[in-house]
């Protein structure tokens, strides 16, 4: 059981740093509001590793301490709404036997979408809403990227037996 | 991958195209400029006149630039200034999120009215 703990509290930790990874090192496309979203890497072998409960407690506590740390109320929402949009659509996905690479891809595009509902609701405008399209297409494009580099990483942990 | 990743990647495929489609066919050239910030309306302006406002909020300012039939945002005190980097538009709209601004390019009502009777 503690061993278990240390290994959620490493995995935040390491989703914390990449946060923080992608925040000083922005990949920007041109494209505003599209990022890779690194720390995903971590929520998507935690889901596979931990289950439900733990990936939740992860995803909510690296976004409430990046927040604290760097961002403000606004950029808390943001994120709280990508990630929790995000989340429900991987867990659905991973029930419904998706592979590791569809169920982040679900999860990439989802994260969009959420953030997007907020940015609608913070504006009170639909004007945004062009952007989906856009969105859903950079979700998808990221996400399975990330869904590619989780499958690899979570090969090698199950191979280390960590 | 399984069928069923590939069948939930078609989907998102589908959906974004349509949306595609939809905002391309539905983005109609206007004569009016609004000026909204959060629910509120700002000001509307003639899209033909050239013209300098000044958009004061709580949160900073944004200089809108009406100029031969486009817009633009030519400086704003925001952290990231994607209202900035946006350039110029004809049609559709420019959004700065941290000052819940959006500057839309609309039909006037009033001329559509005018024609139909």
């Amino acid at each position: 059981m503690a061993k278990r703990i240390a290994k959620i509290a490493i995995f935040t930790a390491l989703a914390m740093i990449f946060s923080y990874i992608e925040a000083i090192i922005p990949f920007n496309f041109g494209i505003p509001g599209v990022k890779i979203g690194i720390a995903n890497i971590v929520i998507v072998i935690a889901l596979y590793k931990f289950g439900v409960k733990e990936t939740v407690g992860i995803s909510f506590i690296r976004i409430f301490l990046i927040g604290l740390l760097f961002g403000n109320i606004v950029s808390l929402i943001y994120s709280f709404s990508g990630a929790a949009l995000s989340l429900i659509g991987m867990i659905i996905c991973k029930r419904l036997k998706l592979s590791i690479v569809g169920v982040s891809a679900i999860g990439g595009v989802l994260h969009n979408i959420g953030q997007l509902t907020a940015a609608a609701v913070i504006l009170q405008s639909t004007a945004i809403t062009y952007y989906f399209p856009v969105l859903l297409i950079s979700g998808l494009v990221t996400g399975l990227l990330i869904g590619a580099v989780s499958m690899q990483i979570n090969k090698a942990l199950i191979k280390l037996k960590i | 991958m399984n069928r069923r990743d590939f069948v939930a990647i078609g989907i998102i495929i589908i959906l974004s195209t349509l949306g595609f489609l939809f905002f391309n066919l539905n983005r109609s050239d206007g004569e009016k400029v609004k000026i909204s910030v959060g629910s509120k309306t700002y000001g509307t302006y003639s899209l033909s006149e050239n013209n300098e406002i000044k958009v004061k909020t709580d949160s900073g300012f944004n200089t809108v630039i009406i100029e031969s039939g486009s817009v633009f945002i030519k400086d704003a005190d925001c952290r990231d200034k994607y209202c900035v980097n946006q350039g110029k538009i004809k049609n559709g709209s420019i959004i700065c999120l941290p000052h819940r601004l959006v500057v839309e390019i609309e039909k006037d009502d009033s001329s559509i009215d005018a024609v139909a009777r």
